[in-house]
């Protein structure tokens, strides 16, 4: 087949795409390589895969649809966008589960193989909705991407069923073509991956070649797309996801304090991949538990940390209820401890594969007795490498179990990272305890293990091997300096007091405040995964003329310093979260400053324009305009942050989806 | 300077890693400077003493001990022990010391605990960490009775006890823990009894001697709250014909003047009976068989312990085997990986293989 016209290729500044289809489909593998793809092409990019807690649901059903959703761009973004520009919708359960997310305009890509009336019956359909005008104002491309794809793959001799398994890498060659993305990285990853399956993978890149060839040779397309590589810092970069990122930290992490890791944990969504990675890193002296439970889990991590490991766990929050008691038992043992918190949607077992942020107070103050202990939490995927390494840093530094914070969103989204050279980190000092540090009555030498450092206060820490400081250390009450028990009630409070100030002296960066010209009235101050769309949300508003001034936690126990003098330095303060304000109360019960609080929680990122609305009528609001004249908020929100796909005709159009 | 140029003996399989004292050490040297809080005539001073004696004769260095326990009145223990030593929270010991034995190769790691800390509230860990033959010696002190909490039943305790959360009798099935341990398939199962010093010492010393988890379960008498709860097996009166010993490579033969023995019965079972009424006398006895790989026979022998109030039971040691131990396992796979892959360029990993550079 030879075209009849010529490829127009337009230029596109970002792109939002999405890929749906059935759980099995393959939608989360399609997702990460039209990423790869594209990270590897250098555009800046963001993720949101998004799929049932099912590993397979009933196929063609609405809650066994799983999707990825990638935003694209020429310059730096943040979020994985609010609404597609193009769909690719491999069934019709995928077409109806996403579509209300699709604005008009925008292009989709159906497979229109499973489109039959008893298929479209089960989902809710009377009639096709390919054929009912129900999606006038798409520009709907229906193709037979299963019919085409088994047809590719004739040659291989596979059943059918075999065969259409690679409709995700047909669709996959028909959008790498539309975009221009570099195949070489998915051709090289099949072969790989299938090296065992000769067949499999034949068919495979075939069918990769076929979806390609297919938009190349077939006039449904009459464009390309171009989106160029993005203007970043200079550096040497990779794609990442949250959860590789914390991994990968924890190992700098311990290297830099030269000591070993050992990971002990239970497998739980979202925080699994985390386990995953370390277990095949032993090569770097990482040894990974299993462990029995939750709670075996934290206490193989805090054994280990006893040893003069570095102990880590990590879990999401219905594990970190049950390791309450383990950690609690650390905050009093004063030993190194990471303990990972991969949100997700609470409570009780909630929706395990959506985000949130509701567990900011659990691991504050879920624990009995005044059980302080610091609390820092990433800001994107690519943030939880350098947050895991600060998590090293205090729990050796302090002696002190740590809570990193991520979520579902952070830990499975990726994003570029400026890959770090690990020479440059800071080297992390454990400083154990060798020789006694102290004399008893006699003048002979002797080793108090509760004897702090006058600044940071960290108890000397001696490990069980060392001759002379033999000691025995446990969750009662401790006398200070010996480690006696004690039941003396000046000693208790004087403990009570010193490991509460040990966690509030912990040197943490000053917060930084983003506010241009200095005359913002009002800051949003966020942390954990908003950092995105409170991102995004900001520059809407300052690009309608807005004065917005934004800051970011990414320490929230200790706070910054300067923190209460910058909240006071705003008339108002924004704080958006994915839970019903818990930051909000702890920095009102800690500043008595009146904040706002913006609170979703759908299991879903937050979204920029929503966000933008909001703080755009804040920004009114508080210079006095009235409702009904306001109008920030809604220009924010419609910002037209670049060009929409095509027009009906297969045309593009100048303006578009927001 | 070695253990052998000193003319020590090298150490035991179980104590493999374990740097060797360079100089004698004797009972005066494991003792803390703490009071000890126990109840007067509680049977832990026995065992502590018991420890306390045999602890020097290991031969390794007393900083590489390490003792790790629970929650209750047993779990003390540690702080009365001049070595290293954590008090831990109620029932995680075995998974605390699972970490640290992981970690620490060259510690001989030893957990306390009772039978409300082990058996209860902490089971869980108890049999994972049995069924992964990790490198510890557990001393589970049995009292079958909550002391610390002064007075309730425990899994333990006997059916219909009356304490003061069951007035009316305690309905609860107990643990027998010793076929607890064997049905986690435990490598190594003992009973012993506090008040029997020399025997309590043999089987801390076959426990230490053993590579991976060693369970060892101590019939231990709470003078307060379950007094007389071995009685059968401490009263001179009745106890030789209450104790079953199990002495490897020997007839189970016990009773005054061996007049009782232990037999096959059925199918996997064992049953005691008069040894003058068997036809074949003592040669139709049990010849006991520690090293037995099937752990349904030490199993079988586990049930001839009371499972109500004690008259009778087995004591000594149940199973011996030798399977690899988790953390050895765990530590092979890293030099395994080191070998094969080298020790890890971390510049190499983080960087990954699909990077683009930004000039």
């Amino acid at each position: 087949m030879n075209r009849t016209v010529t490829i127009e290729v337009k230029q596109l500044d970002r792109v939002v795409i999405r890929f749906a289809g059935d759980s099995g489909d393959g939608m989360q593998l399609t997702g990460d390589r039209f990423t790869a793809e594209t990270a590897s092409f250098g555009n800046d990019l963001s993720t949101l895969p998004n799929f049932p807690a099912e590993i397979r649901a009933p196929a063609g059903t609405l809650p066994g649809v799983s999707s990825f959703q990638l935003h694209f761009a020429d310059h730096d973004i943040l979020t994985p966008g609010d609404a597609p520009d193009v769909l690719i919708a491999m069934n019709p359960a995928a077409l109806k589960a996403n579509l209300k997310d699709v604005p008009r305009g925008a292009t989709l890509i159906v497979d229109t193989a499973d489109f039959t009336a008893r298929n479209l019956k089960r989902i809710g359909y009377d009639e096709n909705p390919l054929e009912t005008g129900e999606l006038d104002g798409y520009h709907v491309v229906p193709l037979n991407l299963t019919g085409m794809t088994v047809e590719s793959v004739k040659e291989f001799g596979l059943t059918r069923k075999d065969a259409s398994r690679a409709k995700n890498m047909y669709a996959l060659g028909l959008v790498s073509w539309l975009f221009q993305r570099p195949v070489e990285s998915t051709i090289t990853f099949l072969q790989t991956k299938f090296a065992s399956k000769p067949d499999i993978r034949d068919a495979n890149i075939a069918a990769f070649r076929a979806g390609y060839n297919f938009g190349e040779t077939a006039e449904e397309f009459s464009v390309r797309y171009e989106v160029k590589p993005a203007h970043m810092a200079t550096g040497t970069y990779r794609n990442i996801s949250g959860n590789l990122a914390l991994a990968y930290g924890l190992v700098a992490g311990a290297q830099r304090a030269g000591l070993p890791l050992v990971l002990g944990a239970y497998p739980i969504t979202p925080a699994s991949d985390v386990l995953h990675e370390l277990s095949k890193l032993k090569r770097f002296n990482v040894t990974t538990i299993q462990a029995e439970d939750e709670i075996a889990g934290v206490g193989a991590a805090l054994g280990a940390s006893f040893g003069g490991a570095l102990g880590v766990t990590t879990s999401s929050g219905p594990g970190i209820s049950l390791k309450s008691e383990t950690i609690g038992l650390g905050v009093m043992l004063e030993l190194p401890l990471v303990v990972c918190d991969i949100q997700r949607a609470g409570p009780s077992t909630g929706m395990p594969t959506k985000t949130e942020q509701a567990d900011l107070l659990q691991v504050m103050f879920g624990r009995n007795g005044e059980a302080p202990l610091p609390v820092i939490a990433a800001q994107s995927p690519a943030d939880c490498f350098a947050i895991a390494v600060e998590a090293a840093r205090i729990a050796i530094t302090y002696r002190t179990p740590v809570i990193v914070l991520s979520d579902g969103y952070l830990a499975n989204g990726s994003e570029p990272w400026k890959i770090p050279v690990i020479e440059d980190l800071p080297t992390i000092d454990p400083d154990f305890t060798v020789e006694p540090n102290a004399t008893d009555d006699k003048g002979a030498p002797k080793y108090l293990p509760y004897l702090r450092d006058p600044e940071t206060l960290a108890r000397a820490w001696a490990v069980p091997g060392t001759a002379g400081l033999d000691h025995r250390i446990g969750g009662l009450e401790k006398e200070d300096k010996t480690g006696n028990i004690s039941y003396d009630p000046a000693n208790h409070d004087l403990m009570i007091r010193t490991r509460q100030a040990k966690v509030d002296g912990i040197t943490v960066p000053p917060v930084e405040v983003d506010d241009p010209d200095g005359t913002a009235k009002v800051l949003v101050l966020g942390w954990g995964s908003t950092y995105g769309p409170i991102g995004a949300a900001v520059r809407r508003v300052r690009k309608v003329g807005g004065k917005i001034a934004q800051a970011h936690l990414r320490h929230l126990n200790p706070f910054p310093s300067n923190l209460g003098d910058v909240l006071k330095s705003y008339d108002k303060v924004l704080v958006p979260e994915m839970n019903l304000g818990q930051l909000a109360m702890l920095l009102r019960a800690k500043y008595l400053v009146d904040v706002v609080s913006y609170a979703q929680v759908r299991g879903m990122p937050l979204g920029a324009a929503e966000l933008a609305e909001v703080i755009g009528n804040l920004v009114e609001e508080t210079e006095g305009i009235d409702d009904d004249a306001r109008h920030l908020g809604a220009a924010a929100a419609a910002v037209k942050h670049g060009e929409a796909l095509a027009d009906q005709n297969g045309h593009l159009k100048t303006e578009g989806a927001r | 300077m070695s253990a052998v140029e000193l003319g020590m003996p090298s150490l035991p399989n179980g104590l493999q890693g374990v740097p060797a004292a360079t100089e004698p050490q004797n009972r005066k040297e494991y003792v803390s400077d703490q009071e000890v809080r126990w109840c007067p005539g509680c049977g832990d001073y026995a065992v502590l003493a018991a420890f306390q004696g045999f602890l020097p004769e290991l031969g390794i260095k007393r900083e590489n001990v390490a003792m790790v326990s629970g929650i209750g009145c047993s779990s003390r223990f540690p702080y009365y022990l001049s070595t290293y030593g954590m008090h831990s929270i109620h029932g995680r010991a075995p998974a605390i010391a699972t970490g640290l034995a992981t970690a620490r190769p060259d510690l001989s790691v030893w957990v306390v605990t009772g039978d409300g800390d082990a058996l209860s509230i902490g089971g869980n860990h108890l049999i994972h960490t049995l069924r992964r033959n990790v490198n510890m010696k557990i001393l589970l002190f049995n009292n079958r009775i909550y002391g610390l909490t002064k007075g309730q039943y425990s899994p333990t305790s006997e059916p219909g006890k009356v304490t003061k959360s069951t007035p009316m009798g305690s309905v609860d099935n107990p643990f027998n823990p010793v076929s607890l341990a064997l049905g986690a398939e435990a490598t190594f199962v003992a009973r012993t009894v506090d008040s029997d010093r020399k025997h309590l010492t043999s089987v801390l010393r076959a426990a230490a001697e053993h590579r991976g988890t060693a369970f060892v379960e101590i019939y231990q008498n709470c003078p307060i709250f379950n007094d007389n709860a071995f009685d059968a097996i401490k009263n001179p009166e009745t106890r030789d014909d209450a104790i079953i010993p199990l002495v490897h490579g020997e007839p189970i033969r016990f009773g005054t003047d061996g007049h009782l023995g232990v037999v096959r019965d059925g199918f996997a079972s064992l049953a005691v009976r008069e040894v003058a009424d068997l036809p074949g006398g003592e040669s139709d006895l049990v010849v006991h068989d520690a090293h037995t790989e099937d752990p349904a026979y030490a199993f079988a022998l586990s049930r001839l312990t009371d499972g109500g109030v004690l008259h009778q039971a087995p004591i000594g040691v149940f199973r011996s085997v030798e399977r690899p131990a988790y953390d050895d396992l765990v530590r092979q796979q890293i030099t395994t990986a080191q070998e094969s892959q080298g020790t890890g360029d971390l510049q190499a990993l983080v960087t990954g293989a699909d990077t683009w550079t930004v000039n």
